[in-house]
């Protein structure tokens, strides 16, 4: 069952949060809450703030105005308590390169005062049982990401960080730590805040997004609101022949309209509740003599959402 | 969960820096197979009695070469063909010198005493002997010496009344000057090199942040590096010296506790110098420049390898308080002059002052992330 968002108490409460680097304000005044065992993601192009932000509620970053608290708690006069309450994993750690799997766990393991119990188990459930004697250095990306989160699980933390925990990785590598997130989800009692530009991510693995640019929040909400499933909202994506006396402003006043390429005569269109406007839609093409080559419609996308909100894709 | 001491925290870094230095072949080449070649070269070069070969370039009229140096009697010796001559000059005392006599035009001498082939260049001019050198040169001067003697038939020998005795004792040879210093030399690399690059390389590949956001006590983050520094130091100084022990019969003349107070001292204060250079950049080419700033002029200036009095006189003062020449000098004088507990506690005391005073500063600034 899914957790709903306003019943379970709020973990992580930031508020009014600014911070700035020289000339670059990475982040401008936000308000975020996450509740427990809520898997949140922080989606966003490069440069959006997310990292910054994961890093002042790590409490790596300190704000330069505003408030976090983890927990209930800030981060001053709290430091040690909250640091075993949390796990995180950077968006790019490099551990010990002549150290083994087991080993940097051990190291790791000793700072929660764990011992090779809970080594062994997080072995398991990362799955490098295989390479547990082997050295970091050679490990591939993908398992050195697993080690990664692995050593961000050792405490069984309440609050789970993840920055771009699978940026680079290869679609199997990708999956994999999916997996593990998953299994997390339905067995542990951990909320999960995951920053992200993948929006495949995002949607399949948490309940609450939260869309990011240029230090801001976007947009904010439960994934299905956001995405107006429950409205049926659909994308219809249709190109056209080219007409004999082309004419610039074909879909200006077109309804439903997202965007139009007159270079390759394609279009983009957002139609809530398909069933009943698909067909004026379609009238209106009719009426402007066109005759359509392609049509097809899909389920909004978090790519949609942010090319609706920003202009841009996720990945530019 | 907030006491100062966590055994087991620390037990585990300093296993884990442990692991990382020697499971890295280089880290065991530089630090222990460098130092016992070094010693090895140059305590051959510097030890071993041998003949004192040096080269003259002769400049003459054509033809008249083999006349010019058959003037001097019997000891003319060809050698490779008609170009080169060998002169060996006999002397119990003083040990053997070769004298190498290439006939050579001028632009050719000057070549080569600008290659440094040559030192002196002996011009035949209208039955005159003129020669060339330079006068800072002091082996040059000597050269000229002996050359001089040799052509005025005459020995460089020691007057009545006067006598050469060569030392033979203990801690007069090069090598027994030698090993002291390379000991502090690295120490001091060690240090530097091992914590104060080790720190910024783990800062570099965000290790430090990823651990400082555990509750790892972040005084054992440092003291545990420092301490497998210093124990990798104890085995490198300790195989150096059982190297030249075996080797060059190099001992220890002095007091043994003194000995490890000034080691100690010396690693406390290089400790404490890695901890303020590496204390805030994450670049390791900048970390890089750091350490050869301080390393190269401290071994340059600190008597490792040849006496800083050798360097003008007004500054002698000012290097005897560097560490590196602190160090060196404690060392030194416990391994070849006998020196004694009392005699080491102030150049002890003054580099655990300069350990303290960097370590506190590069701690006020340290970056953790």
């Amino acid at each position: 069952m899914k957790p709903n968002r306003h019943q379970n108490p709020v973990v992580v409460e930031v508020k009014g949060v600014h911070k700035s680097f020289k000339q670059v304000h990475a982040v401008q005044g936000i308000d975020l809450n996450i509740h427990e065992r809520e898997f949140v993601a922080l989606l966003g192009p490069n440069g959006a703030g997310k990292t910054t932000l994961v890093e002042m509620i790590e409490g790596i970053q300190h704000p330069d105005k505003g408030e976090i608290r983890i927990l209930g708690k800030k981060w001053d006069g709290h430091a040690d308590d909250l640091h075993r309450k949390i796990g995180l994993s950077l968006q790019e750690t490099r551990f010990i390169d002549k150290l083994r799997v087991s080993e940097i766990l051990r190291l790791f393991a000793s700072f929660y005062s764990l011992g090779q119990e809970r080594v062994n188990q997080i072995i398991d459930l990362i799955g490098l049982q295989d390479k547990r004697r082997a050295y970091v250095v050679n490990l591939s990306g993908g398992q050195r990401q697993r080690l990664a989160l692995g050593i961000a699980l050792l405490n069984r933390p309440s609050i789970l960080l993840l920055d771009e925990p699978t940026t680079g990785l290869d679609p199997n590598a990708r999956r994999e730590i999916w997996a593990i997130l998953h299994r997390l989800k339905v067995e542990e009692q951990t909320s999960l805040i995951l920053t992200t530009h993948y929006m495949e991510e995002a949607e399949k693995l948490c309940d609450y997004i939260v869309i990011m640019d240029e230090g801001k929040i976007l947009r904010e909400g439960m994934k299905e609101i956001l995405l107006n499933d429950q409205e049926n909202e659909k994308i219809v994506e249709f190109t056209i022949e080219e007409p004999d006396d082309v004419k610039s402003g074909f879909f200006d006043d077109a309804p439903y309209m997202v965007s139009w390429d007159e270079k390759k005569m394609t279009g983009k269109a957002k139609i809530p509740k398909i069933e009943k406007n698909m067909h004026a839609f379609l009238q209106y093409i009719a009426s402007r003599n066109l005759n359509i080559r392609t049509l097809e419609w899909r389920r909004q996308t978090l790519d949609d959402l942010f090319t609706s909100l920003t202009g841009r894709h996720l990945d530019e | 969960m907030n006491s100062l001491l966590h055994p087991g925290q620390l037990r585990q870094l300093i296993l884990a820096y442990s692991k990382e230095l020697l499971r890295e072949p280089g880290v065991l080449f530089w630090g222990i197979v460098f130092p016992i070649l070094m010693s090895l070269g140059l305590g051959i070069a510097f030890t071993k009695t041998q003949d004192i070969e040096r080269s003259i370039a002769i400049v003459s009229p054509a033809g008249s070469v083999t006349g010019f140096l058959s003037g001097m009697g019997e000891k003319l010796d060809p050698e490779d063909g008609e170009e080169a001559y060998k002169i060996r000059l006999r002397d119990e005392n003083l040990g053997n010198t070769t004298l190498f006599f290439t006939p050579m035009t001028w632009d050719e001498a000057i070549a080569s005493l600008k290659r440094g082939t040559i030192g002196l260049i002996l011009e035949e001019k209208n039955g005159d002997k003129i020669y060339h050198f330079d006068p800072s040169n002091t082996d040059a001067q000597l050269t000229y010496m002996k050359v001089s003697a040799l052509f005025n038939s005459r020995k460089i020998e020691t007057a009545s009344g006067e006598e050469i005795q060569p030392l033979t004792l203990r801690g007069t040879r090069y090598i027994d000057f030698l090993i002291p210093g390379l000991i502090a030399m690295n120490v001091m690399t060690s240090c530097l090199w091992g914590l104060g690059y080790g720190v910024i390389d783990k800062r570099s590949k965000k290790l430090m942040r990823r651990m400082v956001a555990t509750p790892m006590k972040k005084s054992h983050f440092l003291f545990s590096l420092i301490t497998v520094r210093f124990m990798m130091n104890l085995v490198e100084s300790v195989l150096l010296f059982i190297f030249a022990w075996i080797v060059f019969d190099v001992v220890i003349q002095g007091n043994i506790p003194a000995l490890i107070l000034v080691f100690l001292a010396g690693n406390l204060a290089f400790s404490g110098l890695a901890v303020f250079i590496s204390s805030r950049t994450a670049n390791t080419e900048i970390g890089n420049g750091l350490i050869n700033a301080i390393v190269f002029p401290l071994m340059v200036l600190s008597g490792i390898f040849f006496s800083y009095h050798n360097f003008p006189g007004w500054s002698i003062p000012y290097i005897q308080k560097l560490p590196l020449t602190l160090l060196t000098d404690g060392i030194r004088s416990i391994f070849i002059e006998g020196a004694s507990l009392n005699t080491i506690l102030f150049p002890s005391f003054l580099l655990v002052l300069t350990g303290l005073f960097f370590f506190t500063i590069g701690l006020k600034i340290f970056r953790w992330y």
